[in-house]
């Protein structure tokens, strides 16, 4: 792929790896947008951006492409939105495959008609080698939260019950698993997806759902460090009830990792009133990306913002957000 | 009639100084007054006899008394005084000493054993130069209104001995007798059941039961020490493997199994009574007290129930601290029901409440001196003095490290490192941590201008620090650690530059790689590396200090000899591990030498993973032959860099010509220490450094710390001695550097 600023190679380029995929095609560099669930009385709008950089860029499970779908999709629909319509914007390293970029929106083309939304606008440019390193996808999204709808941290209250959707940081240890210096055997794929179905069934099953958070990078610890901090709540969960799939438990001890600190890209802590988890959590095992949906923790009166874990000897260690990487501590 | 103006300094109030000076003015025909100020305590006195009661102000003070400064000048009286009178203190904030807690003394114990005093058989016996002080006081002034002793009216006997100047007693706030104080009982699931609480309790222990007994600073798990049985059940309720249990005996019963020197003894008997860690000599205790160890931990028993404990059972006790692993010992009554209940049969329990949570203090005699390993009951709230130079330094806290938190306050040329808080990893202990400051503050009226905390953001210390919206210097964890040495062995501001052996588990360093093995050149305001351990990848970051094994793979890689490494491990996943390392993945590089003595242990036989922190490195120590012959082996040095390539290649060769690990263990100690004094010596004989400096946790390791010693000669060496070697003693050096940098930018302006 050659450097170019606009010209007939670059349009070429466009034309046929981008706008065919993304529906709908059109001339303008606007999308013109109509839904009839926008214009209901009490709806919300909700807008958000991200930019996806990841190494390498297609992975065990996924590439850039689908996270970047998925986690736009995932930021939206933590909040309560349904998902519409997405913008994608690449940034292509020069000399990038195009078969590479083919098979990137390729796949979001299939992320996107899973998650229901359109992607209706774009923009790509080509920089210099070295100046990217293969390709950068930003995506924005818009979609409605629905009439009566508050998903927000602040609405966590004591006795709340944390749950997660599913294994815990399939993500970040694929991720480290296919990097090109790392042998691993383990057969580990990256738990990238979307959440709103996830979401919907639950919050039809348990409406009292009060927030919900996907727990991307920084992992499980800090989402619900976030969520702490915002509601001005303690949570406490539990060591032994963590999710994790065997592969990844053994790849943390072998590298030292703590999976509570590994990145996601498809799963989210929620946090239901204690007389709706089980029915949340149900609801949850009855989609795809819940099946091993589990109450992890939950919340309580102790000091704000402080989260901790009881640990499998029975003790209670403090789970805090990480200011820099996992550096060692112990003197 | 000579009149003077006395002012006496020090640890002097709340340790019976003022009738001590009633009693010496009217031995010595002395007349005027005595009162507690702000200062200490000040007296005006007349008589004939001023200079000899002045020199015995200073020499026969009360055993719990330390005088750190007499003067006097001339006073006039406007009419002379009559007797000798003792003054209420001086105005609000007069009483602002709180002294440590002190062992029961030898007239309370006599009095407990005399079946004639009104306090015979009595647990809560103490008086002036004994008892309870810091771990009942609930705020200042300290009188027993401020105490847990409040809930306890003294009967009218008690009431007499407290008011009267010639009394032991006299304004002893925790006075109390059979009639007035605290009581003693035994219970169990079934609720309370014996009226005899010892005797009950001293049935159930040679039953082979494991008792939770409430101390002075919190709950202990006892059991039998010569019971292998009670030994395994204790270690199996508590998940408790291998890490060393202390033992309460008398010096009677201590002698059988250890052989405490003269110094020893004075350390075990010492008010502080700390555990003191001995040589295993004469009969052996059963190996379940202390797996693998060279040393026991011993103490005596230093409360008057500790005392009818020991007399009716006849024979040495466990006495670990109750808690659950990792967290604070427990110190309520109900708190110890909920949380002991599983691995205690019956409780000891009192009801004088514990305001304080102090654990034992550890400490133990090297040839160099009595040196504190956990810093804590019996030494808390004891303050250093601060060296020549930060006279005016502006008010400090310093939050200390990660795992064995301490937290020091500078004020009024003084240092108050606080008791041993231990791991903030902790939730409970990360609570406790957070209570202590504000503890602390209150208790000393601590208005801090500045905070200082480690270069690590990631400490929990460091995180509450940055929130307390104070200035913050952030410190250099091995800079800290030489500090803090400095600091203990009074070393001037302006004392120009040391030489500081800082051998360490681990502290980030300025470069963002892990230091641990240096020599740092500078002073209290910074520190350049002028020598360190070659650093190789901490494979797996914390987990390279939980399993010793991963330290000796990356020497071994280092070094060359990643075919022996194969062969060592055959089971490991070493070939993700080692891309781990060549990737950086959780794999900093790291000059710890703590991690070096991690990996000797592995190479001479240390197996497995870590039960306790730091037991490679004491096995390590407990292995290496005290009969040393000179090293076989020693590190490659180039340009400040100490390489510990050729001496895994010379170990393994020994090893393959069948020399002893024992004696290999001693060669490491003694190529480790020799390397190290020859950087340091190095800069002292350029005339580069004034002195040596001896700091960070491998220093608590006797024999390094002997052998570095004898190595540097004749050169000025400083070593820890009340201050911990290890992190414990991190908050004093931050604070310190912290004030240094205050102090030298008031200066510059
Ligand atoms: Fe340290
Ligand atoms: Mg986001
Ligand atoms: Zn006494
Ligand atoms: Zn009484």
């Amino acid at each position: 792929l050659a450097h170019g600023g606009g010209g007939k190679a670059m349009r070429d380029l466009i034309t046929e790896v981008f706008t065919d995929v993304f529906a709908p095609p059109g001339d303008e560099d606007q999308a013109r947008l109509t839904h009839p669930a926008i214009t209901e009385p009490g709806a919300q709008l909700a807008f958000t951006t991200d930019s996806f950089v990841v190494t390498p860029v297609e992975f065990p499970g996924g590439d850039i492409g689908k996270i970047a779908v998925c986690g736009t999709v995932n930021d939206l629909v933590v909040g309560g939105a349904r998902p519409l319509w997405l913008s994608a914007s690449f940034i292509i390293e020069e000399g990038c495959e195009v078969a590479l970029l083919r098979r990137i929106v390729a796949s979001m083309k299939v992320e996107a008609d899973k998650a229901g939304v359109q992607i209706v606008t774009g923009d790509t440019k080509v920089v210099g080698k070295g100046s990217a390193d293969k390709v950068f996808v930003t995506t924005s999204g818009v979609g409605v939260i629905p009439a009566g709808r508050h998903l927000a941290a602040d609405q966590v209250r004591p006795g709340d019950v944390a749950i997660v959707n599913g294994v815990l940081g399939d993500h970040g240890a694929a991720i480290l698993a296919a990097r090109g210096d790392m042998a691993l055997s383990a057969d580990i794929q990256s738990d990238c997806q979307g959440l709103g179905h996830l979401i919907e069934a639950a919050l039809k099953a348990a409406p009292g759902i009060r927030a919900a958070r996907d727990a991307t990078r920084g992992g499980v610890a800090s989402a619900l460090n976030e969520i702490a901090d915002a509601a001005g709540v303690a949570i406490e969960i539990d060591e032994t009830a963590l999710p994790l799939r065997p592969e990844v438990r053994g790849m943390c001890e072998i590298l030292g990792l703590d999976p509570l600190y590994l990145a996601n890209e498809g799963t989210l802590v929620l946090f239901a009133p204690p007389d709706q988890a089980d029915a949340a959590i149900a609801a949850m095992r009855a989609t795809d990306a819940g099946r091993d949906a589990v109450a992890i923790g939950t919340v309580g009166k102790g000091r704000a913002g402080l989260v901790t874990m009881r640990t499998l000897f029975g003790g209670s260690r403090v789970v805090d957000m990480l200011v820099g990487e996992q550096l060692p501590r112990i003197c | 009639m000579p009149a003077r103006r006395i002012r006496v300094r020090g640890q002097v109030q709340g340790v019976g100084f003022r009738p001590f000076v009633w009693q010496l003015a009217n031995r010595l025909g002395i007349k005027g007054q005595v009162l507690n100020d702000p200062q200490g305590v000040l007296i005006l006195a007349t008589g004939d006899a001023l200079e000899a009661f002045e020199t015995a102000l200073r020499t026969d003070a009360p055993s719990l008394a330390e005088v750190t400064g007499v003067e006097s000048e001339p006073h006039e009286f406007s009419t002379p005084p009559v007797g000798f009178t003792i003054l209420q203190s001086a105005g609000k904030g007069a009483e602002t000493r709180v002294t440590p807690d002190a062992a029961t003394c030898d007239a309370c114990a006599t009095e407990i054993r005399d079946a004639a005093d009104r306090r015979h058989g009595y647990a809560f016996a103490n008086c002036t130069h004994c008892g309870p002080r810091f771990t009942i006081l609930r705020g200042l002034p300290y009188d027993r209104a401020q105490t847990s002793m409040a809930a306890f009216p003294m009967c009218p006997a008690c009431a007499s001995e407290y008011a009267n100047p010639a009394d032991r007693r006299f304004h002893a706030q925790p006075v109390a007798c059979p009639n007035c104080g605290p009581r003693l009982w035994l219970e169990d699931g079934g609720g309370e059941t014996a009226p005899d609480a010892i005797e009950a309790a001293v049935a159930r222990l040679a039953q082979g039961q494991i008792l939770a007994i409430k101390g002075l600073g919190g709950f202990h798990l006892a059991c039998n020490a010569l019971d292998p049985a009670a030994l395994t059940l204790l270690r199996h309720r508590k998940r408790r493997p291998a890490k060393p249990f202390a033992v309460m005996g008398t010096l009677n019963m201590i002698r059988q199994y250890a052989a405490p020197s003269k110094a020893e003894a004075k350390l075990l008997r010492d008010p502080a009574a700390p555990i003191v860690l001995l040589n295993k000599s004469g009969i052996a205790l059963p190996e379940e007290v202390a797996p693998g160890q060279s040393t026991l931990g011993w103490m005596l028993p230093y409360t008057p129930m500790h005392h009818l404990l020991m007399d009716a059972f006849g024979g040495p006790l466990v006495m670990t601290s109750g808690n659950l692993s990792g967290e604070p010992q427990v110190i309520g009554n109900k708190e110890a029901r909920e949380k002991l209940g599983d691995f205690a049969d019956a409780f000891v329990m009192h009801d004088r409440d514990i305001e304080r949570r102090l654990d034992d203090s550890v400490e133990r005699v090297t040839p160099h001196g009595p040196m504190v390993l956990r810093r804590a009951r019996g030494r808390v709230p004891g303050t250093l003095p601060l060296p020549p130079g930060f006279e005016d330094t502006p008010q400090v806290v310093a939050y200390g490290g990660q795992m064995k938190s301490a937290i020091c306050l500078l004020k009024n040329n003084e240092a108050l490192l606080s008791h041993h808080l231990g791991d903030l990893d902790d939730a409970l202990t990360s609570e406790e941590f957070l209570k202590a400051d504000t503890d602390y503050a209150a208790l000393f009226d601590h208005q801090p201008a500045l905070a200082a905390c480690d270069l690590h953001p990631d400490f929990r210390a460091s995180r509450h620090a940055a929130s307390k919206g104070l200035p913050l210097v952030q410190v250099q964890h091995h800079h800290a650690h030489m500090a803090a040495c400095l600091g203990e062995n009074g070393w001037p501001l302006d004392g120009g530059k040391v030489a500081g052996i800082v051998l360490d588990g681990l502290g980030l360093g300025p470069d963002g790689t892990v230091w641990g093995g240096e020599v740092l050149l500078g002073d209290y305001l910074g520190v350049e590396r002028a020598a360190w351990l070659k650093p190789v990848p901490l494979i797996g970051g914390d987990m390279a200090q939980k399993e010793p094994w991963r330290n000796l793979l990356a020497q071994l890689d280092a070094a060359g000899m990643g075919d022996l490494a194969d062969q060592l491990f055959p089971d490991k996943p070493l070939a993700m591990m080692r891309q781990a390392a060549a990737a950086g993945l959780n794999a900093p590089l790291s000059s710890s030498a703590g991690r070096l003595f991690d990996a000797i242990a592995a190479a001479l036989g240390f197996d497995g993973a870590l039960s306790f922190e730091g037991e490679a490195a004491m096995w390590l120590e407990a292995q290496s032959l005290r009969n040393l012959s000179h090293p076989g082996f020693g590190f490659g040095i180039h340009d400040g860099v100490i390489d510990p390539a050729p001496l895994f290649r010379q170990l393994f060769d020994e090893l393959d010509a069948g020399k002893e690990p024992g004696l290999l263990a001693a060669w490491f100690h003694a190529s480790l220490a020799r390397a190290f004094a020859d950087q340091a010596l190095g800069l002292v004989n350029n005339g580069t450094a004034q002195a040596v400096v001896l700091s960070g946790g491998c220093f608590q390791n006797a024999l390094l710390l002997d052998l570095t010693v004898n190595m540097l000669g004749d050169v000025p060496v400083m070593i820890h001695q009340k201050t911990p070697a290890n992190d414990g003693g991190l908050a004093l050096g931050q604070a310190l550097v912290a004030a240094a940098q205050a102090l030298s930018q008031s200066e510059s302006k």
